[in-house]
């Protein structure tokens, strides 16, 4: 039954046509105000002219547009199911990810030295890696476990106004706040999740989506505790080990300890270390949590949660521990965020945010690590790149998702690699 | 191997499970109705009756899925004592008092493979021994030795049910026959003491079905498990069954060894079938 696979060879000819029509007819009646009527300058007066003709030829190239538009789409279908029968949906771990993975990887690493005259180039990478992190949380909850989440970005605000707070109040470094901020991101997690994670799949989406907002609410509107809408300033930027990031003056700094010249860049380059040491301490977490059986769990729980249930397993453990640990690595993201910023405030954790997170997860292949930093890649620059044509930035943005989702429709990665093999060897 | 035979447990026929006038109403459908049963260990009971009549709610009230109207469902259990099924947390029913269950609709996990399927039946003596993933984190001793023991009962079941060569297949891209196989194979996996099968050999071929058969006699007969079986194809229940409970419209119409059901006039009746003045008159 269940792998039955739907035949997607699509409607008949006549379908298409009168699909076509619908369209056509449509836009024969919009066309009317729009195209049809046009008003004209005469003598001063404003008159109306009418130009039938090119109404007509309007409604003509909507229906052959949409004609060939249905042909392309089932084609791509049926090419595509075509594709998916003639292999397993297991395969050998391929060897192209593990190498892509590599490359990435190598290429992460040299990035600053490369571009180091470029402040640009390594703030942006930064901007990518915190997504990537962000996305690595997400996908514990979304890829792993199938619970939908729509307020991630809350564990994030709370672990940006954890470091916010401890710094600006009690003197609290960087590297101190870490752990807090992660136990106290988990400890909402598991706040949040108590209550609501016996709801189903919509509810919980919603339920998260309230949750989200309300821990922004609260942000704006208890000024005493975080600042209301103003935020937090002047959040102390993390130290190399102790030593400052600043020109010379008294007290050893960085510069001065090392003996090299002063640059505003070393900041730059040593905050794009921290997150992607942090990244991918967080990618061999969970890479190692998934082979452990709270991991397998987590998947189970997604693909069927009550067979899990007859097997003896508490789901709802299950799924707090997935929600918790999502929470945490979304806080350790937070407290990175707020130090590399140095000023936070409500605006950074709008819903927007969110959602661009669960963009970053769907789109690269729920559950597959190297399609997050794909996806996020994608996410941020496309937005950057966009600049030049800055109204058509989001319309680009919403085009390139739904081209992508039609062509992958399991994200750009979606294989999935088993976590035990009994066979050693690779099998084709 | 931990499904060795415990010497309690040894005497055939020792009462494992007791329902004690059961009833399940949904609204106004009666869908169980005052149902009483005992089930040995070591012994196939099958349950069956027409479409419809209430076997599959049997199992939901049994495994914790549906709390039932009224009734008892009692667990005489070898180390814990009798337990009342009927009001623990399904997830206790096969964790705690060892009851586990397949569906009439196939549930397996689809896109894992079928060794990933019996790995996850063992989650809960994995995690305790991964130290809720602690211990596991830094691959100490003892949780190797926990994942290798597990590794070692998955593969002797898929050994035992012919599973060996897909076992890094996806669940999802099997046949039907097989996909069953897997659900009884990962139910294995969790030790229960009490087996119970919602229509096994559904969609299997006679070859299929004979091998069910001779698995279903060698669970209860070397592995001393109950087996609580539902099933309609009459090959299977008249072949193995200890004890047969025939069902109707929620009421337990008979009950005896296969020979007395096959000659039971209500049994009869109600299979061929029995126009509507019978029908209120019973
Ligand atoms: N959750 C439910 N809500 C309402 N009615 C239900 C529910 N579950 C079962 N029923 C009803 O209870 C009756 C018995 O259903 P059940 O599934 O137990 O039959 P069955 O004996 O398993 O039949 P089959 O041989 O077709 O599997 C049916 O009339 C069914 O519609
Ligand atoms: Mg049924």
């Amino acid at each position: 039954m269940t792998a039955f696979i739907p035949d997607h060879s699509g409607p008949g000819m006549t379908a298409r046509l009168k699909d076509a029509t619908g369209v056509a007819v449509v836009s024969l009646f919009l066309g009317i105000p729009m195209i049809a009527l046009h008003t004209v300058d005469v003598g001063g007066v404003l008159a109306v002219a009418t130009r039938w003709p090119w109404l007509i030829a309007f409604a003509v190239t909507m229906f052959t547009g949409r004609l060939v538009l249905q042909f392309a789409l089932d084609h791509l279908k049926i090419n595509k199911a075509r594709r998916e029968r003639a292999r397993p949906a297991v395969r050998a771990t391929r060897p192209w990810l593990k190498w892509t993975g590599y490359a990435v990887l190598g290429f992460s690493i040299v990035l600053p030295i490369m571009c180091s005259g470029n402040r640009y180039v390594v703030d942006t990478a930064t901007t990518v890696m915190i997504y990537v992190m962000l996305g690595w949380g997400l996908n514990v909850v979304v890829g792993l476990a199938g619970l939908l989440d729509l307020g991630y970005v809350a564990f994030y605000a709370v672990g940006a106004y954890t470091y916010g707070l401890l710094s600006t109040h009690f003197g609290w470094g960087f590297w101190e706040t870490l752990p807090v901020a992660g136990a106290l991101a988990a400890g909402f997690g598991i706040l949040l999740g108590w209550p609501t994670l016996r709801l189903r799949g919509d509810y919980l989406a919603i339920v998260t989506l309230g949750f989200g907002e309300i821990v922004r609410l609260i942000l704006v509107n208890w000024t005493d505790f975080s600042g209301g809408p103003n935020g937090i300033g002047s959040i102390p930027r993390p130290t190399f080990f102790g030593l400052p990031f600043a020109p010379a003056g008294d007290g050893p700094t960085f510069a001065s300890f090392f003996g090299i010249e002063y640059a505003p860049e070393h900041r730059v380059i040593f905050l794009y270390y921290v997150i992607l040491v942090l990244a991918l301490l967080t990618n061999l977490f969970i890479a190692r949590l998934r082979k452990l059986p709270v991991g397998i769990a987590w998947e189970a729980v997604r693909e069927d949660e009550v067979a899990c249930k007859a097997l003896g397993m508490n789901v709802t453990n299950i799924k707090l521990s997935a929600f918790a640990i999502g929470a945490m690595l979304g806080g350790f993201a937070g407290v990175f965020f707020a130090a590399r910023q140095g000023f936070i405030s409500p605006e950074s954790f709008v819903f927007s945010e969110s959602a661009t997170i669960l963009a970053i997860v769907v789109l690269g292949g729920m559950g597959s690590q190297l399609g997050v930093v794909v996806a996020a890649i994608l996410l941020v620059l496309l937005p950057e790149l966009g600049r030049d044509f800055s109204e058509y930035r989001m319309l680009m943005f919403g085009a390139a998702m739904i081209l992508i989702m039609v062509w992958r429709p399991g994200g750009l990665i979606a294989s999935r690699a088993p976590t035990v093999r009994l066979h050693k060897e690779a099998q084709p | 191997m931990s499904n060795t035979l415990t010497p309690a447990a040894n005497q055939g026929g020792k009462l494992l499970l007791e329902v004690e006038h059961l009833t399940m109403r949904f609204g106004g459908l009666t869908a169980l109705n005052d149902l009483s049963l005992a089930v040995p260990a070591g012994k196939i009971t099958s349950i069956i009756g027409p479409n419809g009549a209430g076997k599959t709610t049997f199992f939901n009230c049994l495994t914790g899925f549906y709390k039932p109207t009224t009734g008892n469902v009692r667990m005489h259990h070898p180390q814990y004592g009798p337990l009342l099924l009927n009001q623990m947390p399904s997830y206790h029913v096969a964790r705690k008092a060892g009851v586990v269950r397949t569906f009439q609709n196939i549930r397996l996990f689809p896109n894992m493979t079928v060794l990933e399927n019996l790995i996850v039946a063992q989650h809960n003596a994995l995690q305790r021994a991964s130290r809720f993933s602690i211990a596991g984190l830094f691959g100490q001793a003892g949780y190797k030795s926990a994942r290798e023991a597990a590794l070692a009962k998955a593969l002797m079941w898929l050994t035992r049910l012919k599973l060996l060569d897909i076992a890094d297949t996806a669940a999802g891209n099997l046949s039907y026959g097989t996909q069953r196989r897997i659900e009884i194979a990962r139910a294995l996996c969790v030790d229960p003491l009490l087996l119970c099968l919602d229509e096994p050999a559904a969609g299997l071929n006679p070859r299929e079905s004979a091998e069910l058969n001779e698995l279903l006699l060698y669970l209860s007969r070397e592995h001393n498990k109950g087996v609580l079986l539902i099933e309609h194809d009459m090959n299977v229940v008249m072949r193995v069954s200890d004890h047969i409970c025939v069902l109707n419209f929620g009421n337990k119409i008979a009950e005896g060894n296969p020979a007395q059901i096959q000659n039971d006039p209500d049994v009869i009746k109600a299979y061929l079938g029995e126009d509507e003045t019978d029908q209120e008159a019973a």
